[in-house]
Formats: structure tokens, C-alpha cells, sequence
């Protein structure tokens, strides 16, 4: 195994750009890794060899050229969840009523990776329409946890996150709309954020629920998110969501959290995320946790958000009214798959035998359940009084702001689960968002950061760090002085510990 | 508390276009009566006075100068759908029989 693939993006960038190593040959380790270790893993739906060598190679020619480098992250491989749109490569979303599919344009967050010199491998497996928590609900396979094969990688960014865990990339892109990015990171030991609602541009990005879905890095560590967040963060004139306003300086935060000095810092943790759904593994690691928060100075106090608890059931109303809409496009006659169009059949029968055809369980069940709520005579009980209890989260974030500069808990109560455990309990599935959640229907940033193994059962858990609006380089220096200490502690970088892989001969 | 019948499904998967199979109704009749329940304590919350959340981020109008640009040529546009004819997306007869 070649020793480029252990390195972080922030360490392949300097070599890149110091002419040390070139882009081509760090991207060719890469793909080579990917041959070998995927047939395992599945983290890929589709690799662009061809596209990454050409991307690689523009680098090569700038820094050989002596010309100025398009980026901090120019030359550096990443791993791009299948739900973004790419020109000319494949766009599937996960499901098969887009197999084929070949997008005619770039999403923003594309054009943005491409012009600041990323250097795309390709499109990483995902639940479909990036609704799961397991990745189980692809329609084009399972993907495997690289800490225990036999488990899931969480979802419904399991491929980009198995990705970092197997050293496939160093760096990767999710979408979080109620911890798809989060939770996947938790469960593999990575790092993950949701940046603020309207922070990276949803243009190009298939849309699962508008008022919640958001694009956001991950990376092995603190510092490579921070540069790939500010790579793909800004405003957008093409998403009318977009806030015009600079992008947060996580880098600068992410530097200055590594000094590993929190004082001044007030930490509030939230009561509401523990109880029964907790395994003891995963709160006595976030207690450690929190230890060494206030080891690095800063102050500690328990916050109640007391809404939070109403937060599962308002996103499981608010996500599949907004799904059961935007999913409606799907129907058979501008693009995708088309089934029955035969014997005469109407369009009508041609769009629902597609839509049957084309859909797993979990869609239509989202879809079913979206359409329930919207309906009238239920509109008021259960989609109006879902957007109203966002607004007491949101205040319940705003009150707790007013005390503490960031808040922390688990980022989900469980570590990785066995691959089919709960594809027969959707409520259960669900669960893995209880602690995400609330953010995502207040459209503050949130991240991830591994928090070390659970005693239980050794595998990975994560501490999730959550700020105010627009205010990341909070979460950021507190992460980063959280993993500085942890990998002091540990006496090396916490990604090391995960097993080495069989490699397919 | 929500009780959805194997009929009631079935006219869900109607309005939502999705022809799904007999052994689906079983399934989805009962997963989804779960997972309403599940849901149903968003009407706890006493929130009479409370204004709605729809978008986090306060925006009002968003305006962009209403000047052209190019938007997808016509072999793009065509370039993923199922059926073509003449240059333009082939689809199914849109009137049912009967009108």
C-alpha cells in the first residue's frame, strides 16, 4: 500500500505544490487502492480514472509551470457523493430510476471542486435519494464499514465516509439533510460537517428536502474539512437559498483550535441526548469527551433544549412532505427510467408503473408518508404543527446560544450497526438521527469529530460539536482542539487504528 | 391516534403515482400506521401562538438582474429522456379511453 494514501489532504497539497510529489501519481495511488479494496468495501458506484488523471495532470502542468496553484487543495483526490450532479458522468442518486443517468450540467459544488483544482475520483454509493442511515437502501448494493465489514457505514452517506475510513480518498463531499453527513462520520471515525442552511449552494444538488438538505465536507481531520469547506462554501446567485454573506474562516479556526487552548470557551452539553436509546459505550466515550474539553480549559455546563425530543417526529413529517413533492419530477418523461410505455397505456400508467418499478421501499414509504401529511383534514395536526415546533427548536437553540459558545453530544446514540439490523424497522432506522436532527431543522452548523472507540464493542464514536448560525469557526476550533488532544492522548492520529483490509489479489 | 387501513394505502400509493404490488399494501399498511404513530407526539406540543418555520434562514426576495444566458441546447435537454421523436421527449398518450 502506498504510504501517499495514509497522508491528509493538507500534507498531499503542500508535497503537490512544493513539486515533492505530483498529483498524478498521488491520484494514481488512490485509484490503484480503490481496485484493490473496493471489491470489499463498495464505496464507489463509479470510478472516472480518466477524468482524475486529466484534472491531476492540469495541476502538475501549473506547479511544473511555476504558475500559482488554483487552490490549497489543487491536486488532492476527493470522493463525491452520487447525489451532485456531473457533467457528463453518471448521476444515480442511489436509485434505479436514474440509472444511466448522465447529468447535461455541473452542479455549483462541482464547478466550484473542479475550478479550485479538486481532483474528482468519482461518485460514491448513497441511500436512495439520501433517505437512510445505512446506506442499505441503494438500490445498487450495501456498503461496508471499514472498521467491521459486517457493519454499516452509516447513511445516507455511507459510501464517502467508507471512502476516508479505507483510505480510498482523503477527502469527500455528503449532503446532510437530517445527519447524512454527521452520522456516517461517527460511525466510521471520520470527521463530517453540516454547514449553516444556504453555506454551500444547492444548485445542482437532487433535491430530497429543500428546507433542509445541505452539502458539506468530510475529511480524516479538522483542518482538511475546514479546506474543503471553504473550496465549496459561498454564495450562489443559482440557489435563491444561498446567504450572501463571506464564508466563516474555518481554516483560520481550525489552526487556532490546534494550540489546544479552550479557555474562555463555554461548552454547553444538552440534556436532552441521553436515556434509553444510548448505549453506555457511546455516552461514557462523549463523557471522556468532555473531559478533555475542559482539560483544554474551556467551561462546561448542562443546557436543556427541551424541544429537541419533538425534533425526530417533526423532521419525519417535515422530510417526506418536502420528498413526496420534490420526488414528483420522476415521472418517466424527460429523463430516468420509463417502464410500460406499451399496450396503449396512458402516461398516467406509465408514470406509476415507472415510479413502482424505479422506487425501493423507504422512497415510497416517504413518498406515502409525505403525501399523507399534505393532505387536507391532516395538513394542521401534522405538517403545520411539525413547522412549528422548528420554530421552538430554534429558539430553544437561540436561548442556549445566549449561555455557551458551542453545544456538544453524541452525534448518534449507537456505534455502527450490523448490515440488515434494522431494514425491517424503519422507526428504528430513524433513531440513528435523533441527536443530528435539530440542527438540520434549525439550519445551524453542526460536525462530527471521532471521539474514540466505544468500550463495548470497539468501534468508532463521534462527538458532535453544534454552533449558531454562520458562526462555524466556533465548532471548528473547539473539534480541532478536541482531536489534538485525543491524538496526543492516543500517541498517534485516531484514523490509524482502523484495521487493515484484505486487499483483493 | 392515526389508524391507516390496507385501503387507505392503496389510495396513497394513487394519488403519489406508484402501482405498488398486493404483498406491498400488507407490508406498507402496517409500517407506515408505525411510523405515523411514531410521529403523532408533534401534536403534544402546545404551539396555538407559535409562527411556523419554514425556511431557517430568514430571506425575503431574492432578485437577479433579468438578463439572458444560455440555458441547455436541445440535443442536452434530450439527451436523457426515454423516448424521442423529432427532436422532441416522446411521450405516452396523455387522455384515458374513456374521454
Amino acid at each position: 500500500m502506498s504510504e501517499l494514501i495514509r497522508l491528509t489532504a493538507a500534507e498531499l497539497a503542500a508535497r503537490i505544490h512544493s513539486g515533492e510529489v505530483s498529483s498524478v501519481e498521488v491520484t494514481r495511488a488512490h485509484l490503484d487502492r480503490i481496485a484493490q479494496i473496493d471489491p470489499a468495501v463498495h464505496a464507489f458506484l463509479h470510478v472516472d480514472t480518466d477524468g482524475a488523471l486529466a484534472a491531476a495532470r492540469a495541476v502538475d502542468e501549473d506547479v511544473a509551470a511555476g504558475r500559482p496553484v488554483a487552490s490549497p487543495l489543487a491536486g488532492v483526490p476527493l470522493a463525491l457523493k452520487d447525489v451532485f450532479t456531473t457533467e457528463g458522468i453518471p448521476t444515480t442518486c442511489g436509485s434505479r430510476i436514474l440509472q444511466n443517468w448522465v447529468p447535461p450540467y455541473d452542479a455549483t459544488l462541482v464547478r466550484k471542486l473542479r475550478e479550485a483544482g479538486v481532483v474528482v475520483l468519482g461518485k460514491t454509493n448513497m441511500d436512495e435519494f439520501a433517505m437512510g442511515s445505512s446506506t442499505e437502501n441503494s438500490a445498487y448494493g450495501v456498503t461496508h464499514n471499514p472498521w467491521d465489514l459486517d457493519r454499516i457505514p452509516g447513511g445516507s452517506g455511507g459510501g464517502s465516509s467508507a471512502a476516508l475510513a479505507a483510505f480510498e480518498a482523503p477527502l469527500a463531499i455528503g449532503t446532510d439533510t437530517g445527519g447524512s453527513i454527521r452520522q456516517p462520520a461517527s460511525v466510521t471515525g471520520t470527521v463530517g460537517v453540516k454547514p449553516t442552511y444556504g453555506g454551500v449552494s444547492r444548485y445542482g444538488l437532487v433535491a430530497f428536502s429543500s428546507s433542509l438538505d445541505q452539502g458539506g465536507p468530510c475529511a480524516r481531520t479538522v483542518l482538511d474539512a475546514a479546506l474543503l469547506h471553504e473550496v465549496i462554501g459561498g454564495h450562489d446567485p443559482l440557489d435563491s437559498t444561498s446567504i450572501d454573506a463571506p464564508v466563516p474562516p474555518v481554516v483560520a479556526a481550525a489552526r487556532e483550535g490546534a494550540a489546544g487552548d479552550l479557555r474562555g470557551v463555554r461548552v454547553g452539553v444538552v440534556r436532552e441526548f441521553s436515556g434509553e436509546w444510548y448505549q453506555a459505550g457511546v455516552i461514557s466515550a462523549f463523557n471522556r469527551a468532555v473531559d478533555v474539553l475542559r482539560e483544554l480549559g474551556a467551561e462546561v455546563v448542562e443546557v436543556s433544549c427541551p424541544h429537541f425530543d419533538y425534533g425526530l417526529p417533526a423532521y419525519y413529517l417535515i422530510a417526506p412532505s418536502e420528498c413526496s413533492s420534490n420526488l414528483a419530477r420522476f415521472d418517466a418523461m424527460r429523463y430516468g427510467l420509463r417502464v410500460g410505455d406499451e399496450n396503449g397505456n396512458s402516461a398516467e400508467q406509465v408514470m406509476s408503473l415507472t415510479r413502482e418499478a424505479g422506487f425501493g421501499a423507504e422512497v415510497k414509504r416517504r413518498i406515502m408518508i409525505g403525501t399523507y401529511a399534505l393532505s387536507s383534514g391532516y395538513y394542521d395536526a401534522y405538517y403545520g404543527q411539525a413547522q412549528k415546533v422548528r420554530t421552538l427548536i430554534a429558539r430553544d437553540f437561540a436561548a442556549a446560544f445566549e449561555n455557551v459558545d458551542v453545544l456538544v453530544s453524541p452525534t448518534t446514540p449507537t456505534t455502527a450497526f450490523p448490515i440488515g439490523e434494522r431494514v425491517d424497522d424503519p422507526v428504528a432506522m430513524y433513531r440513528a438521527d435523533l441527536c443530528t436532527i435539530p440542527a438540520n431543522l434549525a439550519g445551524t452548523p453542526a460536525m462530527s469529530v471521532p471521539a474514540g472507540l466505544s468500550e463495548q464493542d470497539g468501534l468508532p464514536v463521534g462527538l458532535q460539536v453544534m454552533a449558531p448560525a454562520l458562526q462555524e469557526q466556533r465548532m471548528y476550533r473547539v473539534a480541532a482542539a478536541y482531536e489534538v488532544a485525543r491524538d496526543r492522548a492516543e500517541g498517534g492520529p485516531f484514523i490509524n487504528r482502523v484495521p487493515e483490509l484484505e486487499v483483493a489479489r | 391516534m392515526p389508524n391507516i387501513s390496507r385501503d387507505e394505502v392503496a389510495h396513497l400509493a394513487r394519488l403519489a403515482r406508484l402501482a405498488v404490488t398486493e404483498d406491498e399494501l400488507d407490508m406498507f399498511a402496517g409500517q407506515l400506521d408505525v411510523i405515523l404513530q411514531s410521529v403523532a407526539s408533534v401534536g403534544e406540543v402546545a404551539a396555538q401562538d407559535i409562527p411556523p418555520t419554514s425556511h431557517a434562514v430568514r430571506l425575503t426576495n431574492v432578485f437577479r438582474e433579468d438578463e439572458p444566458r444560455p440555458g441547455l441546447a436541445q440535443q442536452q435537454a434530450l439527451a436523457g429522456a426515454p423516448a424521442v421523436e423529432d427532436g422532441r421527449f416522446r411521450v405516452p398518450r396523455i387522455l384515458g379511453e374513456e374521454s
